[in-house]
């Protein structure tokens, strides 16, 4: 047992470290390490810009979409590889953020269920981050629950016409496409009533609106659909199979391992280290010492859990459901540590912004960790995602399985 | 044993209920989220016309002469409403610190004003990060004037007299300390308004330079005073967050009975109905221990440090507990700016915050049993 | 608000107390104080003996189940004075664990469904004590789920035959009467078939066998029932209406309020008190201060919670399912307690012998017992189910098995 690298990776790593000192952003290195959760913004520059520009840079020298194959602006690397790309790049990752879903679920969808010239068309400007995409699958009544979505696909010639909502899509106001996920036939149980499409976002009828979030900050839209047309060509699997290719579109998500989850750890320690109360320095207070602790075993678990996780990767194994246990562990242990350090802090622990100690960020941190015990699978999905695919635990009863669509209630009372 | 409010109590929390519901909605509190106004004026001076500012001050300062019990009932619906005034600043605080060591002319001053909705009040206390200590207070009392900061006062920017905790001494005893009434309108003091998590109450930095004050209470008594001030405000500060905490799970409740899921209300799963029960075991555990505090505080029972303790520590956790818990059950609604939730989870942040934070009253609820333990 | 009697509940109090003043078993009050969960013995005497006495002696002078009518034992008192005397028996009070379940469960039951002569004849020993009384609900096949059970009664002539096994029967090794549930009907749904019955635990058949628990102790049994022989007249209700005669049990069990859950705080504020811990007061740690502080208000919650459901008894209201947070709470609590206070004393945590461990191994003790606290007589699941559903109206949970004939429901997770 060892983290060592094989002599393969080791070679692979330092080309990586050296092309990324010699080409990565450095001007932005010291805000983007300080960035704490919920607050990915540069005070000088648009971040999608710079981030736009550094894909670039990255796809211009192959090191854009590792993973996926050279013909769609890949570098057919293997997993391993890419999760090494991950760990030298550093902060810089921050900077990709607009283009993780496009690289991680749109992407693997169109390359599995596209048509070739659709491939060779999208693929590269995605990895190059010319063109941005995002995921249109969210509904207000549909969210834990996706196959209970109601955005409406009929059919019109040779194309759909698209009525509905969506909710929650992450970067839809700079998107050029998306992945959209419509109900087709409402007359079958829900999941046999869905296919999926992609389409320009720029399309008459479609809508984006901005969601202020309960912290302030504005990450998400809802997307209005009014009589959009979609050519049937950009259909991905068949009419009605929706949930499955929708299966492969959220499988590919969970490949995105090693990429670091923030759980508050190294900020609450470092303040703690500096911070003096009436009882001394922080740091030296048993009380303390007994929360940083926690926190530190549940951080370095999470650490060690992402390694165990790599080294199945680089013995070519694919990961599995158990990297649910990342945001499960790390949404609440934010929260945790928010608010424990707003209590060091005393009555000014409830000042914000610059105003606050620490320029705020505890308090950043706490008013965003409610989004993120819910963005991207709920607490309570992820703990039955450990139950039932990690622990062979059987599955929720569904009352509305084999139910038409339209029949199944849609008020609780 | 009679531990429970009276008929007539509950009458008067039902009628403040109903005001609150007309006069203070959530927009009310979004209003002063998102404007510049510090506090609602017209919900305020609504508040004084219904008596309630003056709930508890004697009549003949112009209040209704009822009680604590009355008051802790008040307070509970200003939680519930999340009312975006300076009550828990002016009433607990400014108030009871008068009441209980202002001269006979000082209260005929102030409470009059407080009763009425003419005066804001509030105490200044803390001086940057840190909880409640004789030795964290620099700003400097001499000749009758004061020098020195003070950060975060509570409704700061929009109080008319403050409660000013003033050193006196450097011999390193609690005597140094001395409480002060400064008129902050009459010049001296420079106010400015910080942002804060929860910008439906004002919270400022009030900065003094040669400002006149007068002494409040005998001058080496200040921090006893100040300390018997804060166990009172922390059962009405209890009180109101338990009214908060309640609130929350009925939000909670509320949209796991209409939300669906799966074909099913999602409050029909196990994993959603066991967050509400914790809620609820959370919001009874504080509420029963606020009845206590109640109790300690109405009768000045010798209990009433102990019991102020218990009842902050427990209705600071429960607010906190079901706030969070409340958007976790809502799911991404409950984290939009739309939804209500996130108004409770800053106010429970907040409040856990003001008179010291959690560890500063677990600390002392611990050496108090043990005092007790001891005597 | 205040926590006075008025002027009739404290004329009772001061006779209650002084009666008990006088006649309470006081050589053993200092052993009984100190007895917490998973310990409790007294030295050189039969816990069971003493306990007889102490209720013998208490129904002789006419406290005995105060709340019962007086001509079945009782003393025709209201649910207040009830809870006024539990307060004033204090430390006695541990004495009468072996009575609670034929107190506040098998007595209401004969009381509503048996007849006159039966009550007359089984309820004045069952309050005084003469006899003790077991309920036989739980098996290998229906925990939680009561209504899952399989012992069959089968009718033949004027009587019943029984077959089948009970488990988790608190005290069935010196009881001498208990109350059992049956299935009656297999081919009907689960709750539709049961029956309700009582019967003499020395009736030929009926075999009990200790279970030997986790902690090494044995308070629980298994029953065996083979062919076992109950008259017709011994039946509590109608035949197949035992679901609703076992509701009335357990909301019994309920009303028991004002009874204190035991949540190890009491004991863990005292060591910490007296423990040092690097040459300092353990209480002047500020780590373990805060963790104290959590439990204290816990604790303190607990304790008024169950004041102001006295309140509510006290204006003459019934207190409803929000007791039930009472055990949630205390469970898991003095599970932590216990595990905390073996952390505090390190390695030495470890010895559980009551002659070299730390405070007589109390803290052991009560770790190696906490599991079932949260288990016995509801889980933590449950007891947030009634919440959840009866206190704050949630929907239940989906009961696949709710309409299918008993015998059709499946037995087996897998395979």
């Amino acid at each position: 047992m060892n983290f060592d690298d094989t002599p393969q990776e080791a070679a692979f790593r330092a080309k990586a470290r050296e092309w990324i000192a010699a080409n990565a952003p450095k001007d932005y290195e010291a805000e983007l390490s300080q960035a704490p959760l919920g607050r990915i913004a540069l005070k000088s520059a648009n971040i999608v810009e710079i981030g736009r520009a550094w894909q670039q840079k990255k796809f211009d020298a192959g090191w854009s979409c590792l993973h996926w194959p050279k013909e769609y602006g890949g570098h057919g690397a293997s997993p391993i590889m890419r999760v090494i790309w991950q760990q030298e790049e550093g902060v810089y990752v921050k900077l990709t953020h607009p283009f993780t879903i496009g690289e991680g679920m749109c992407g693997p969808t169109l390359m599995a269920f596209g048509h070739e010239a659709d491939k060779q068309r999208y693929l590269p400007r995605i990895a190059s981050g010319e063109e941005i995409w995002c995921q249109l699958f969210s509904e207000p009544s549909a969210g834990s629950d996706v196959a209970g979505l109601r955005t409406r696909a009929e059919p019109d010639g040779d194309g759909w016409i698209v009525n509905g909502q969506k909710i929650w899509t992450s970067g839809a106001h700079y998107s050029d496409y998306g992945l959209l996920f419509a109900r087709t036939d409402p007359d079958v149980p829900k999941h046999k009533g869905l296919t999926m499409f992609f389409l320009d976002m720029k399309s008459p009828g479609v809508e984006v609106r901005p969601i202020k979030q309960a912290n302030g900050m504005q990450e998400f839209n809802e997307v209005y659909f009014t009589d959009v047309r979609i050519p049937d060509r950009q259909r991905l699997g068949a009419v009605g199979d929706g949930w499955n290719v929708s299966l492969t579109t959220l499988m590919n998500e969970r490949m995105s391992i090693g990429a670091r989850l923030a759980t508050g750890f190294p900020e609450i320690f470092a303040f703690c280290s500096d911070f003096v109360t009436e009882h001394g320095p922080a740091i030296e207070d048993r009380a303390v010492r007994a929360k940083l602790a926690e926190w530190a075993v549940k951080a370095s678990g999470l650490k060690y859990t992402a390694y165990r996780a790599m080294s199945a990767v680089s013995r070519g194994e694919r990961p599995g459901p158990e990297n649910s246990i990342g945001k499960l562990v790390a949404g609440a242990m934010v929260q945790d540590i928010g608010a424990f350090a707003m209590d060091l802090q005393g009555a000014s622990g409830v000042l914000a912004g610059t105003d606050a100690e620490a320029a705020g960020r505890f308090q950043a941190m706490e008013l965003g960790a409610p989004g993120m015990r819910i963005a991207g699978g709920t607490d309570e999905i992820l703990r039955n995602i450990i139950a039932e695919r990690v622990l062979g635990l059987p599955g929720d009863i569904r009352v509305d399985k084999d139910v038409p669509f339209n029949r199944i209630p849609t008020k609780g009372r | 044993m009679n531990f429970e409010f009276s008929d007539d109590q509950k009458q008067l929390r039902d009628q403040a209920r109903r005001f609150l519901a007309e006069q203070c909605p959530p927009k009310a509190v979004r209003a002063v989220l998102e404007g510049a106004a510090g506090y609602d004026k017209a919900l305020w001076q609504g508040l004084a016309d219904m008596g309630f500012l003056g709930v508890a001050i004697p009549e003949a300062f112009g209040g209704a002469g009822a009680g604590h019990l009355e008051l802790c009932v008040i307070a509970e619906e200003m939680g519930r409403a999340l009312a975006p005034v300076p009550f828990s600043s002016t009433v607990y605080l400014a108030a009871e610190a008068l009441l209980l060591a202002g001269s006979d002319a000082q209260k005929q001053a102030w409470l009059p004003k407080i009763a009425s909705g003419a005066a804001i009040g509030t105490l200044a206390l803390f001086e940057g990060p840190g909880n409640p200590s004789p030795r964290a207070i620099r700003l400097g009392a001499a000749n009758g004037v004061l020098n020195g900061v003070k950060t975060p006062v509570a409704d700061g920017a929009i109080a008319d007299f403050a409660i000013v905790a003033a050193r006196v001494g450097s011999s390193g005893r609690e005597t140094d300390i001395a409480l002060h009434l400064v008129d902050l309108k009459a010049g001296g003091v420079a106010a400015q308004t910080l942002a804060s998590v929860d910008p439906s109450r004002n919270q400022a930095e009030l900065t003094f330079t040669d400002c006149k004050a007068e002494p409040l209470g005998a001058a080496n008594e200040g921090w006893s005073i100040l300390t018997r001030v804060l166990d009172r405000a922390a059962v009405l500060m209890a009180f109101e967050q338990v009214g908060g905490a309640d609130r929350a799970l009925e939000m909670g409740r509320d949209y796991a009975l209409d939300r669906v899921a799966f074909g099913r209300p999602i409050g029909s799963f196990q994993a959603v109905k066991h967050i509400l029960a914790d809620m609820y075991v959370a919001a009874t555990l504080a509420r029963s221990n606020c009845y206590y505090g109640a109790w300690a505080l109405s009768t000045d029972a010798g209990e009433l440090p102990e019991a102020a303790a218990t009842a902050r520590i427990s209705a600071t956790q429960a607010f906190q507990h079901c706030s969070k818990q409340n958007i976790q059950v809502h799911g991404g609604m409950g984290f939009t700016w739309e939804f209500d939730c996130h108004l409770y989870y800053r106010r429970s942040n907040a409040l856990a915050l003001a008179l010291g934070s959690l560890s500063y009253w677990e600390d002392q609820l611990i050496e108090r049993m043990r005092k007790k333990n001891a005597a | 608000m205040n926590f006075d009697d008025t002027p009739q509940e404290a004329a009772f109090r001061a006779e209650a107390r002084a009666w008990i003043e006088a006649n309470a078993p006081k050589q053993y009050q200092d052993e009984l104080a100190k007895a917490s969960l998973g310990r409790f013995t007294l030295a050189g005497a039969n816990v069971l003996d003493v306990a007889k006495a102490w209720q013998k002696k208490k129904a002789d002078a006419g406290w005995a189940c105060l709340h019962w009518p007086k001509e079945y034992g009782g003393r025709g008192s209201s649910p207040i004075e009830r809870v006024i005397w539990q307060q004033e028996e204090g430390v006695f009070g541990k004495l009468g664990r072996m009575f609670i379940i034929g107190h506040g469960m098998c007595g209401p039951t004969m009381m509503a469904y048996a007849s006159e002569e039966h009550k007359r004849r089984y309820l004045p020993p069952l309050a005084s004590g003469e006899k003790v009384w077991c309920q036989l609900f739980s098996e290998p096949a229906g925990g939680s789920d009561v209504a899952g059970l399989r012992t069959r009664a089968e009718r033949d002539g004027d009587d019943w035959i029984v077959n089948g096994q009970k488990i988790w029967t608190s005290g069935a090794h010196y009881s001498d009467y208990g109350i059992l549930i049956t299935r009656t009907d297999p081919t009907v749904p689960k709750h539709k078939g049961l029956t309700m019955f009582f019967l003499d635990m020395k009736s030929p058949g009926v075999e009990i066998k200790p279970i030997k628990q986790a902690n090494g102790q044995s308070e629980f049994n298994e029953v065996y029932f083979t062919d076992v022989r109950i008259p017709d007249s011994q039946r509590l209700g109608a035949v197949n209406d035992g679901w609703n005669v076992s509701l009335t049990t357990l909301m019994n069990e309920r009303m028991s309020i004002g009874a204190s859950v035991a949540t190890g705080f009491p004991e863990l504020f005292d060591y910490c008190n007296d423990l040092v811990i690097d040459g300092a007061p353990a209480i002047e740690d500020r780590a373990v201060r805060a963790k104290l502080a959590n439990w204290a208000v816990k604790a303190s919650g607990l304790k008024y919670t169950a004041f102001r459901s006295i309140s509510a008894l006290s204006r003459g209201e019934r207190p409803g399912p929000e007791n039930s947070i009472g055990k949630l709470v205390a469970g898991s609590m003095i599970q932590e307690v216990a595990t905390y206070a073996l952390d505090l004393q390190g390695a030495a945590g470890v010895v559980s012998d009551p002659a070299h461990a730390e405070v007589e191994g109390k803290f052991q003790a009560m770790l190696l017992r906490s599991p079932a606290t949260r288990v016995e007589g509801g889980t933590d699941e449950i007891l947030r189910n009634i919440i959840a559903e009866r206190v704050l109206g949630l929907p239940g949970d989906i009961r696949v098995d709710k309409d299918v004939p008993f015998n059709k429901i499946p037995t087996r997770g897998r395979g």
